[in-house]
């Protein structure tokens, strides 16, 4: 590390003395460890309401029949749930452990640039306020899938589409700060004997997932503010009449939106790869061939788009095309997915908590890998595309995929953050209730996608009650079980078991060499990086 | 932090490139279907070159004429025929007619599409109403004429092509452009209302 | 063995249990009934086989490990790490795969784009909420056409009374094909995007507005044959069915005859005079196809987005001003041009029920005439 940044760290030391108190504490933080408690809160936040709307499209889904709500405010549930579960949930979660792992993984004191990270934060409830707000405006809040194809999100869509245009402004703008902070953090940061191959493979996979994002939130932004004048300056982007094309929309929606998935899964890859280690007492198999197999899923994200879009009309070249960078997409994962069992063989495993949610991961992701792979066959998408197969798909990677993952992660990491153990028995029941929850959520999902039932409908045909039925009993018993997540990480804060410094007998990487909870201002001086504390 | 802001700096980059990349996929968009035909694209005005102009006489081309009107367009929209037979490489002229039977002057505007896309690039149109606003006075009919060239080139295992135009209501956005000037309203015999 | 244990067998046998039932009826996708269909399905299974096989291989080496690997049981952590000849080989075994099943999958897409010889023509068009279709002749002419709605009763769907067979999956007009010929669809949008899909052809396109889209299919079963809109389309999207009778070639062709004479029927009765009680009928009939699912039954519509007719401003004003706005839609709002969908008659009669029904009581008379000379007359 510079000089610049020690006499910056022994500033921080030297001038404070411990955190502000009450709300100033939250609103004005620089501190990493605090921003990163704040994100972690509003994703959990984010996941409860996104949740309970999921429960509301399954309450409907029970049986057939509408019995609940009209289908106008079903396709706003749907499209919310999406909204908010993608970039309300899933991302702010990442960012969360982003904040704070990095500086402590890397052996920095803060993030590089600690108010824009303020900022960042900050930006998030306001949007969020804003888009929940359209739900109480008339003409309701968007009701045109989260994907929100034009012109049903544009000729047709109710007034509140602006403000939902301007909280995804500002989503991007928060993301968008947010990946410039973390690369500078990591590229000019780490303690001197870090190089880059020595980076722990959370660290690595935060770095392409930044990159990946300061190149595709701008091109979202760039379709909503095409939408924004086409609705309101008279373009017509979108609009045929107008000498537009509404598959245009798609193209530059899913150019941002493939690159988007692979945003919300590379930091769970990262996770995993340093949880499995652990409790494996072994190292890493592999480490180098992840990261290329990350930057190889990275960069083959750019150019699958159009698999998304394989029933709009498409020249038979650009069909094949897609499907076969499609389906080579499969083989940097499988490398991932065979590492980390090959870590597992012949570890010395034991299977605490965040144990058992990461191989619930490595196992339920495959699951959701393997229906990717299928719809990668154009022909037999014809037969997938728009329907419940594909609702299946998705949810298994960022259920049991992502979201996992997360979870696992505060599991390990907790104690680690606030000084005190999760009780493991609740930790264990937690795991199995959300594990059998989400399969008999999602897998059935699968089977009335293959008979025939198609996505975004609030009401379906008999031969798909059965399932559906399941499905909705599986979504109760999963969004329930999250509710005691929240009473075990409470009760951990307010009363658990003091934690050790190295809490897991076999974690291997700085942060584990803090004491429990982590000082407020850790690494003010750079540690001396040896290979075998560096990563898992 | 000096070192900080360089790279904050650098990253920006990226990021307002992207931004213009976004926009960039506009016109890169506009010019791939031009290219592949993909969409239907028919491509710009054509001009027959008479040295290379040829005519195969040994198959005829079925082309189906397609007329839609958008759900809030209340013209009436039709084609003199349904479908012609042509030569690929013979110019042919079809008359298309629009009805305003409303009670206020609106301006529509046709939008073309063809079908199977790999005939967009061999289906060149050399006089065409498309995209061009078309201003109706309450109750006028407007005869729209439409002369095109099947390719002579085009691929044998092509039999038949469909061109679809479909009319917009573009009153509203069509505040200052140009007017179609084609032939004077005609007093068709006005289309039975439902039956287009 | 331990509760983890357990719990991973009794999870990994719910689950290979459900694929088993997998292969049952009405869980899987459907065979189908044309070549396209089947070779679909063919690919499907093949893929599925292929997922399920290294699924299994690699969960098991997992369960291995879990139950042998473990700290509880005494075992001792081995340290390698990396391996570089296994990196390879599990990188290229898995390309391996990937093309062989890349091949089959290019030939029948190529199968599927062969657009070419079509023996019958049709338009498919997508609105909200409903599909029309056009059939054209050899030379391209329109012969007829019809829309095709959902008739599942409101009752139905709101639980009052027990649902049918087809729920959901049922229309008062279904599109009929002949076997064994090559049926050409063209389709687009009027509205917004939509999709035709029939599931037991194997074929699914998109309608998006401006542009026109094509598939074909050759059905080799007669049978009726549903599907649904598959693009999220607003409100509806799940209330527009797709049901496509295929009749025998003789059939087909008796019945398309009599669709032409009906044709020329429906055509001279635009201009001849209706009684009241003809007008009501016919117009309760339109308006419970077009109009209802927006004004809703009892015409209070579901203000301010889809305006009341009972006692509207229009429905029980100025007669021509309500033809016109039924006719001409009303820009800038959910109203279409419903002159473009529907005959005089229709209009007339859908005019006179509106101003009758819903408590409204005006007292007029409206005939297709009245809406020919105010609509096309100069």
């Amino acid at each position: 590390m510079s000089d610049a940044v020690q006499d910056y760290a022994h500033e921080v030391v030297h001038e404070d003395h411990g955190p502000a108190k009450g709300l100033r504490r939250w609103l004005f933080t620089t501190n990493h460890k605090d921003i990163g408690t704040l994100y972690l809160w509003f994703s959990f936040l984010m996941l409860l309401i996104g949740g309970s709307m999921a429960l509301v499209v399954r309450a409907e889904l029970f049986q057939p029949g509408l019995q609940f709500v009209d289908p106008q405010f079903f396709n706003q549930m749907t499209t919310n749930h999406g909204l908010i579960m993608v970039f309300g949930a899933i991302m702010p979660a990442f960012v969360g452990l982003a904040n704070w792992l990095l500086p402590m993984m890397l052996g920095a004191p803060d993030m590089a640039l600690p108010r824009m990270n303020n900022l960042s934060f900050w930006i998030l409830p306001f949007a969020f306020g804003l888009l929940i707000s359209t739900l109480f405006m008339e003409g309701g809040g968007p009701n045109f899938g989260w994907t929100f194809y034009a012109p049903l999100s544009t000729t047709y869509a109710p007034d509140s589409v602006t403000f939902f245009i301007f909280g995804v402004h500002m989503m991007g703008a928060s993301s968008i700060m947010g990946s410039i902070n973390i690369i500078a953090t990591i590229l000019n940061m780490r303690a001197p004997g870090m190089t880059l191959m020595r980076m722990p493979l959370f660290v690595w996979t935060w770095l392409i997932t930044a990159y990946l994002l300061l190149a595709v939130m701008p091109v979202l932004a760039g379709a909503v503010t095409m939408m924004l004048f086409d609705i309101h300056f008279g373009t017509s982007f979108f609009s045929a009449a107008g000498g537009g094309d509404p598959v245009l929309f798609q193209h530059i929606f899913w150019f941002f939106g493939h690159p988007e998935v692979y945003i919300m899964i590379l930091p769970a890859f990262g996770i995993v790869s340093q949880i499995i280690p652990t409790f494996c007492r072994k190292p890493l198999f592999g480490y180098d061939s992840m990261v290329y197999a990350v930057a190889s899923i990275a960069f083959l994200s750019f150019i699958v788009w159009a698999h998304h879009m394989f029933t709009v009309g498409m020249p038979l070249a650009g069909q094949l095309f897609f499907m076969y960078s499609t389906m080579l997409i499969a083989v940097p994962t499988g490398v991932k997915v065979f590492n980390w069992v090959s870590t597992m063989w012949r570890g010395s495993m034991t299977f605490e908590t965040p144990m058992l949610f990461a191989i619930a991961f490595v196992v339920l992701f495959s699951i959701g890998g393997f229906s990717g792979l299928m719809l990668a066959i154009t022909p037999a998408d014809y037969q997938y595309h728009d329907t419940y197969f594909v609702v299946a798909h998705f949810h298994y990677v960022l259920v049991p995929g992502s979201l996992f993952s997360i979870i696992a992660a505060v599991y390990y990491w907790l104690p680690k953050w606030c000084g005190k153990m999760y009780d493991e028995g609740l930790g264990k029941l937690h795991f199995w209730l959300s594990f059998v929850g989400v399969n008999v959520t999602f897998f059935p999902q699968h089977f009335s996608g293959l008979a025939g039932m198609p996505r975004r409908i609030p009401d379906y045909a008999l031969q798909f009650a059965d399932f559906n039925m399941l499905s909705s009993i599986g979504a109760y018993v999963f969004g329930f079980s999250q509710v005691l997540f929240l009473y075990i990480v409470i009760k951990t804060i307010k009363s658990g078991e003091p934690a050790t410094g190295r809490v897991w007998e076999a974690a291997h990487g700085l942060e584990w060499t803090l004491a429990s909870p982590a000082p407020y201002h850790s690494f003010t001086h750079p540690p001396k990086v040896v290979l075998a504390e560096a990563h898992s | 932090m000096p070192a900080h802001g360089k790279t904050a700096a650098k990253l920006m980059l990226i990021v307002v490139g992207m931004f213009g990349f976004g926009f960039a996929l506009v016109p890169l968009y506009d010019l791939l279907c031009e290219v592949t035909g993909l969409g239907g694209r028919t491509g710009g005005q054509y001009v027959i070159d008479p040295a290379t102009h040829t005519v195969d006489k040994t198959r005829l081309v079925r082309v189906n004429f397609i007329t839609n009107t958008n759900a809030g367009m209340p013209w009436a929209f039709w084609s003199e025929k349904g479908g012609v037979r042509v030569h690929p490489g013979q110019p042919k002229f079809v008359k298309f007619f629009v009805r305003n039977p409303t009670d206020r002057v609106m301006i529509g505007k046709a939008v073309p599409s063809v079908a199977p896309m790999r005939a967009s690039g061999f289906f060149h149109k050399t006089e065409c109403f498309c995209f061009e606003h078309q201003m109706l006075q309450p109750g006028e009919t407007l005869e729209l004429p439409m002369r095109f060239i099947v390719d002579s080139q085009l691929p044998k295992n092509i039999d038949s092509i469909h061109l679809s135009y479909t009319l917009f209501d573009v009153t509203e956005i069509a505040a200052s452009a140009p007017v179609g000037a084609q032939a004077s309203p005609v007093e068709a015999d006005a289309k039975p209302i439902g039956a287009d | 063995m331990t509760k983890t244990v357990w719990g991973a067998l009794s999870g990994g046998l719910a689950t290979l249990a459900c694929s088993g039932v997998a292969l049952g009826d009405e869980l899987n996708m459907p065979v189908g009934v044309t070549d396209v269909s089947r070779k679909i399905y063919d690919l499907h299974t093949d893929i599925l086989l292929i997922c399920v096989v290294i699924g299994l291989v690699l969960f098991s080496a997992m369960l291995w490990s879990i139950v042998r690997h473990r700290k509880a049981a005494g075992y001792e952590a081995a340290q390698f790490h990396e391996n570089t000849r296994l990196e390879i080989a599990w990188t290229l075994i898995p390309v391996a795969i990937l093309i062989a099943i890349a091949y089959p999958a290019t030939r029948v897409l190529i199968d599927i784009y062969d657009t070419g010889g079509e023996d019958l023509t049709i338009e498919v068009r997508g609105y909200q909420w409903k599909w029309q279709y056009k059939y054209l002749d050899e030379d391209f002419n329109n012969t007829f056409g019809f829309f095709s709605t959902l008739t599942t009763s409101q009752d139905e769907i709101q639980n009052r009374t027990t649902k049918g067979e087809h729920y959901l999956l049922e229309v008062d007009n279904p599109l009929r094909i002949p076997t064994n010929r090559k049926v050409r669809f063209l389709v687009t949008s009027e509205d917004v995007i939509h999709a035709w899909w029939v599931p037991d052809f194997g074929i699914k396109r998109d309608a998006v507005p401006g542009i026109l889209n094509e598939m074909w299919t050759i059905v080799q079963e007669p049978g009726v044959y549903r599907g649904q809109c598959t693009e999220l389309c607003g409100k509806d999207h799940g209330f527009m069915p797709v049901v496509v009778e295929v009749l025998p070639e003789d059939e087909y062709d008796a019945w398309y005859t009599e669709r032409v004479v009906a044709e020329k029927v429906r055509r001279e009765a635009l201009t001849r005079t209706f009684t009241g009680d003809e007008l009501m009928a016919e117009g309760q009939r339109v308006y419970n196809t077009f109009c209802v699912a927006c004004h809703q039954p009892n015409g209070q519509g579901v203000p301010p987005v889809y305006p009341a007719l009972a006692e509207g401003l229009v429905t029980t004003g100025p007669r021509d001003r309500h033809i016109r706005t039924v006719y001409e839609g009303l820009p800038g709002t959910a109203m279409q041009a419903f002159g473009r969908q529907l005959d005089a008659r229709e209009l007339a009669s859908v005019v006179h029920y509106e101003r009758h029904a819903f408590g409204n009581n005006v007292g007029d008379i409206t005939q297709p005439r009245d809406v020919i000379n105010l609509m096309e007359g100069e």
